[in-house]
């Protein structure tokens, strides 16, 4: 421990912290001051204040007095449930990542090992005339070069969610070899002896490109005369999904009717939803070592899926599995980018094979804008049907949906993950929902944080806010009105089919609520508009749901995802009594291996620091579906918990033979197995001890304590929230402030509370950067005008608010464990809150929509536009 | 990310610096690296030899020439920000610099290397423009002072010569004139969307002089000429009227964080709510 002197809200104190600690952990828990950190932390600007309106230096003027801004923000409710379950337990990846100690695939430095540079399109659109490397190869040490003419692949990069029989599949080799289709497109490869020689080989590379027009917004794509990117289709088209034709689950009823109905209110709205570029902190990267003798391969890739990694790899470049083994070191960061079977990680490991050297290629941060799958880009249009009480009676949805110029690992079914999502919470008859795929020459896109329910969240819940306003409702009040009751739970088959688990939507809203202060705000509100304030109040909503833990197979089966959505664990006491733990999902910042060894810590009995958990390598972990869709608990945490049970059962039997009782007659707690009534016992580490010796087991017991499960989640897990953001606009800048935002959510029974805020505040930052920063644009050539992390507007802590974290607990019937699943939560939650607010601070002068990211500038234009 | 291979040559002095600038091939001089390496990153510049002055001893810090402050070329951000001659008698000097970036930006970037970069986006040398100082350059055989009106050239263009460097910055004091500097950007680190800098002088009930300038509103900083005219001698409730022409004279970019027009807008706007400041301080 170590003594740290800090300044809160103008008082100095003193705490102790352990060096791992974070300090804003410390300051939580040791002041009891959550989510006030930031306000201490904050630069004041010196020497006066400057009334900068984009700054977010000035203090609020009127805090003191706003009784609505006092409250004291809680630790919320999440109820410990063993000695370790249910605790915030310090994060086990933590002390070596934070002390520089982290293994990532840049630390990979081999003997002899090669660099690959990746010439790329400069063009959105151009056919390759030829490619001359021979300047390239002249620059010493510079040692191959290869175009897509003689790096042969088995077989094009795999897709793995084929929708449907109308999926148009362009085949997506790791070099284009015929044209390139976006901005960033690998056309050819340098190998050299270091990184800056294959940057300046790049250089050298002579590409006679015969650049075609191109096409980059999703409706041109689809206009008769637009470039067409995949010639041999004739359209940019890629294929639609309907959920009347291809859902597996019947929907309650078709929307039609409800429309057709004139005593039924109705609306209609379209958004554009702007493309996103996730931004990991780490860049990908790929090391490919190869064992010669062996003939085998060993990929070390910066990725959220080492398991699928091998099996199309294998696929790919024609290598059996059994050959190729694929780590996941430390991975700084995915959010989706990493959810992917990129064209470097195939070419590195072709060139591996050509030239029998270790292989390394990293990403620059510039090639990770252009060459790392970007996420969202659609129009959604979205219809509501309501009967003027406010009863929402039906729900219409159509999308089309940028897919960029290819299809990658998942991409034409990242909508169908919101395609049961489009009516919220919220109880309806009739339900309609389809997406339309087109091509564009733009970088792919594919999974980005919430993959399709963001998409969902915010048409239903931007749509819930026009329709009250239509109605002259509060818009919390039509929310209650809809809400699917309480006791409709557990396992109520929604309106759009699907059967969701548990919940208790008005639970969450009331806590949001008691946190809120509501009526302040309105009246707050109402006061500054009737004084002409220059500065509007806006308060705006979103109660979400999402289904995640992805996924039961027979379902993706269903949905034509050939890949199946189990998990896989093994465990196994070792001879000295501690606990290795193999996890088939492959964490990348959630801490999974901390709430594991909290989960078998109390399972078990034995201690946290017992227990160490193996991941992310297929070498050491044959089994496993990795980490994305919030599966890391609900499928690779219940994986591991089944084989717990599996291993005490073992356990039980040899104690019962040792201590010579019937198994029914031991109790097993805090690892000792007890016979009732008696003080005989036989602890776990022994029994793992006993069972590696093996001199004394029952007859046909085999050596070792160890257990292993594959578990297929029987159900999708469907936590849900209620969100709040309380904002001020200055009208005459169209800047915003976000004065407060309030996290309700309920991810059924929490095993780390610290972790669930961790995330909770990571994905509502990346949200409020998807309502307010974040958009991707295209210029009419297709290059990429928001390439860099200058105009690409990443929001760092200065431009957030304090979040206030709270929770509800509503366990999961679906597993032992009661979790559900938090990972996406935030970033599925936020944008909708935040933009319903703006336009709430905005409508009595008239606006009804401000298009995200709702800029200075878009948001001022909003209210000329209103008041003209 | 990688830049360009290039030569690398430590200066020792002044002298040094300059002798280098004329005897090396395709030469920069290397400061705070803040604008010139990410250039460089970006292969957007590739000089073959850079010379690094960081280490000149005596070429940074403040000190008192009486009507104004010498700066040295130096001076890194974060000292300007907190050096208290800056703080005394050139406030809205040691404000704007700690606006810069962010704490790492402002703990390496330097003062001539903002001013010698001559980016019409960045604050310091719209402060240098609004504050009337004067930078002191070094050549082969002179050394000469070129006032900051005929500094800036154009885009990223500035009066220095090849083999010239900035020693100093020369900054009148401002005395009690009131001043301001609103830096409007979308986040903290950004650089100005827009910027205005003012110097306001004040008797009772009337403006004696405005000195306004702007930042990221053309190629180069430029000062409201339009606006500064109708404030001089004005009374203090004609604020509206004047800066409703700040943005006279103006060619400003259309970028990601704002259209031409709306920076238009936004320095109309602005400039009144920086000269309303400056009058309150
Ligand atoms: C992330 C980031 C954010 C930033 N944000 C801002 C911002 O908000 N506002 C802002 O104003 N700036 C910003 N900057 C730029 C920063 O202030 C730079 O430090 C500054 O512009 C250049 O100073 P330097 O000492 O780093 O110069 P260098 O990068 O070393 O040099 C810049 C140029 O000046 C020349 N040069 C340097 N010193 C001299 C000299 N004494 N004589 C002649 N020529 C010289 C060099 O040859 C080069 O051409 C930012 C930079 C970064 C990296
Ligand atoms: S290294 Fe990328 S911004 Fe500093």
């Amino acid at each position: 421990m170590r003594r740290i002197a800090i300044t809160v809200n103008g008082a100095r104190r003193e705490l102790e912290v352990e060096p791992r600690q974070l300090l804003v952990y410390a300051l939580r828990e040791q002041l009891g001051r959550p989510g006030r950190t930031s306000a201490a932390t904050r630069p004041r600007a010196a020497p006066a204040p400057s009334t900068s309106t984009a700054s977010r230096s000035s203090p609020a003027p009127c805090s003191r007095s706003r009784p609505w801004r006092e409250r004291e923000r809680s630790h919320g409710t999440a109820e410990q449930t063993g000695k370790f379950v249910g605790t915030s337990q310090l994060r086990k990846e933590d002390p070596e990542l934070i002390t520089g100690r982290g293994g990532y695939v840049d630390n990979v430095t081999l003997p002899g090992m090669l660099w690959v540079g990746v010439v790329r399109s400069p063009y959105a659109h151009a056919t390759i005339g030829s490619i001359d490397v021979s300047a390239a190869l002249e620059l010493e040490g510079v040692i191959a070069a290869s175009t897509g003419a003689d790096l042969e692949f088995a077989a094009p990069l795999v897709l793995a969610w084929p929708i449907n029989g109308e999926v148009k599949n362009p085949p997506h080799y790791p070099l284009t070899k015929d044209k390139a289709r976006y901005v960033g497109d690998p056309v050819a490869v340098v190998v050299a002896e270091s990184r800056a020689i294959a940057k300046d080989a790049l250089e050298l590379v002579e590409v006679d490109w015969q650049p075609l027009p191109a096409v980059t917004d999703i409706k041109a794509a689809l206009e008769p005369d637009a470039p067409i990117v995949h010639e041999e289709f004739g359209t940019n088209n890629a294929g639609s999904w309907i959920m009347e034709r291809d859902s597996p689950a019947p929907r309650r009823g078709p929307s039609a009717p409800f429309f057709d109905d004139p005593d039924l209110v109705t609306i209609k709205e379209e958004h554009y939803l702007a493309r996103l570029i996730p931004n990991a902190m780490e860049p990908r990267g790929v090391v490919v070592d190869p064992n010669v003798s062996m003939g085998e391969y060993t990929v070390i890739s910066s990725t959220q899926i080492p398991h699928i990694l091998r099996t199309t790899l294998a696929i790919t470049c024609g290598i059996p599995e059994a050959k190729l083994r694929v780590v996941a070191p430390d991975v700084g960061g995915g959010f989706g980018s990493k959810l992917e079977i990129y064209p470097e990680d195939a070419i590195c490991l072709a060139l591996a094979q050509k030239l029998n050297r270790p292989i390394k290629w990293i990403e620059e941060r510039s090639e990770n804008y252009v060459a790392s799958l970007h996420g969202r880009e659609s129009y959604q249009q979205i219809e509501l049907a309501a009967t003027r009480e406010g009863v929402l009676k039906a729900v219409r949805v159509n999308l089309t949906v940028s897919m960029g110029a290819y299809l990658r690992l998942l991409t034409p079914g990242i909508p169908m993950l919101g395609a049961w999502l489009y009516h919220g919470p919220y109880e309806c008859e009739g339900y309609d929902f389809q997406y339309t795929n087109v091509f564009t020459n733009t970088t792919f896109t594919d999974a980005y944080r919430g993959a399709g329910r963001p998409e969902a969240t915010y048409a239903i819940e931007r749509a819930m806010d026009t329709l009250a306003r239509e109605l002259d409702m509060d818009p919390v009040e039509l929310r209650r009105k809809n809400f699917i009751a309480t006791e409709r739970f557990p396992n109520y088959t929604i309106a759009s089919g699907l059967t969701v688990d548990s919940a208790n939507y008005h639970g969450t809203l009331d806590k949001c609520l008691e946190v809120l202060d509501y009526e302040a705000i309105r009246a707050e509100q109402k006061e500054r508009r009737e004084r002409g304030d220059r500065k509007l109040l806006g308060v705006g909503f979103s109660t979400w749901i999402e289904m995640c833990g992805l996924a039961p197979s027979r379902v993706l089966a269903a949905l034509n995802y050939i890949a199946g959505g189990w998990d896989a664990a093994t465990i196994e006491i070792m001879p000295t009594g501690t606990v290795r733990a193999l996890t088939g999902v492959s964490p990348h910042g959630q801490g999974s291996a901390t709430v594991f060894a909290q989960v078998l810590a109390d399972q078990l009995g034995v201690e946290y620091d017992d227990v160490d958990v193996v991941h992310g390598d297929t070498g050491t972990v044959p089994f496993g579906m990795d980490t994305y869709g919030s599966r890391g608990v609900s499928v690779g945490g219940v994986a591991l918990f089944k084989a717990g049970e599996k291993l005490i059962a073992k356990a039980r039997t040899l104690a019962a033979y040792e201590l010579e009782c019937a198994e029914e007659d031991l109790e097993f707690e805090g690892g000792n197995f007890t016979v009732k009534g008696t003080d005989r016992s036989a602890n776990i580490k022994a029994l793992g001890f006993n069972s590696w010796t093996a001199h004394n087991l029952p007859d046909g017991m085999e050596p070792g304590l160890s257990a292993t499960h594959l578990y297929d989640p029987p159900n999708f897990s469907w936590p849900n929230g209620a969100h709040c953001c309380v904002l001020e606009i200055d009208q005459e800048t169209g800047s915003i402030d976000i004065l407060r935002y309030i996290a309700v959510d309920d991810c059924g029974v929490q095993l780390n509370p610290m972790l669930v805020q961790g995330q909770v505040h990571g994905g509502v930052a990346q949200g409020i950067a998807e309502a307010l920063f974040e958009e991707a644009i295209y210029d009419a050539e297709g290059n990429l005008t928001t390439g860099t992390m200058t105009n690409y507007l990443v929001p760092g802590a200065p431009e957030l608010p304090s979040f206030e974290i709270h929770d509800t607990v509503t366990p999961s019937p679906t597993n032992p464990m009661g979790v559900k699943g938090i990972g996406e939560a935030g970033t599925i939650a936020s944008p909708p809150a935040v933009i319903n607010a703006v336009v709430d601070a905005l409508s009595h002068l008239g606006v009804r929509n401000v298009e995200r990211p709702a800029t200075p500038e878009r948001v001022w234009n909003a209210i000329q536009e209103a008041t003209r | 990310m990688i830049p360009a291979a290039f030569d690398y040559e430590v200066a020792e002095s002044v002298e040094h610096a300059i002798e280098l600038l004329g005897s090396t091939e395709d030469p920069k001089l290397l400061a705070g690296g803040h604008s010139l390496l990410p250039f460089m990153k970006f292969r957007l510049a590739r000089p073959a030899t850079l010379i690094d002055i960081g280490r000149i001893s005596g070429l940074s810090g403040v000190s008192d020439g009486g009507e104004h402050l010498a700066i040295g070329a130096l001076t890194r951000h974060h000292d300007l920000n907190h050096d208290p001659l800056v703080k005394e008698h050139c406030p809205l000097l040691a404000y704007a610099a700690g606006l810069v970036g962010d704490s790492q930006v402002r703990h390496r970037g330097t003062i001539g290397g903002s001013l010698a970069h001559g980016d019409s986006a960045a604050d310091l040398p719209t402060i240098a423009l609004t504050l009337d100082a004067e930078i002191v350059v070094r050549g082969p055989d002179r050394e000469r002072t070129i006032a900051a009106t005929d500094f800036f050239r154009g885009f990223y263009e500035t009066a220095l010569e090849p083999n010239e460097a900035i020693v100093e910055v020369r900054v009148p004091k401002t005395g009690a004139a009131g001043w301001s500097y609103i830096k409007f950007r979308r986040r903290a680190l950004d650089w100005a969307t827009v910027g205005i800098a003012t110097v306001v002088e004040a008797g009772n009930g009337t403006i004696e002089s405005a000195r306004i300038g702007l930042t990221n509103m053309g190629q180069t900083p430029l000062r409201a000429a339009a606006t500064e005219q109708a404030l001089a001698g004005a009374a203090r409730d004609r604020v509206a009227e004047a800066t409703a022409r700040a943005d006279e004279g103006t060619e400003p970019p259309s970028d990601v964080s704002a259209s031409s027009d709306f920076r238009r807008h936004l320095c109309r706007v602005l400039t009144a709510r920086a000269v309303e400041e400056a009058l309150s301080r």
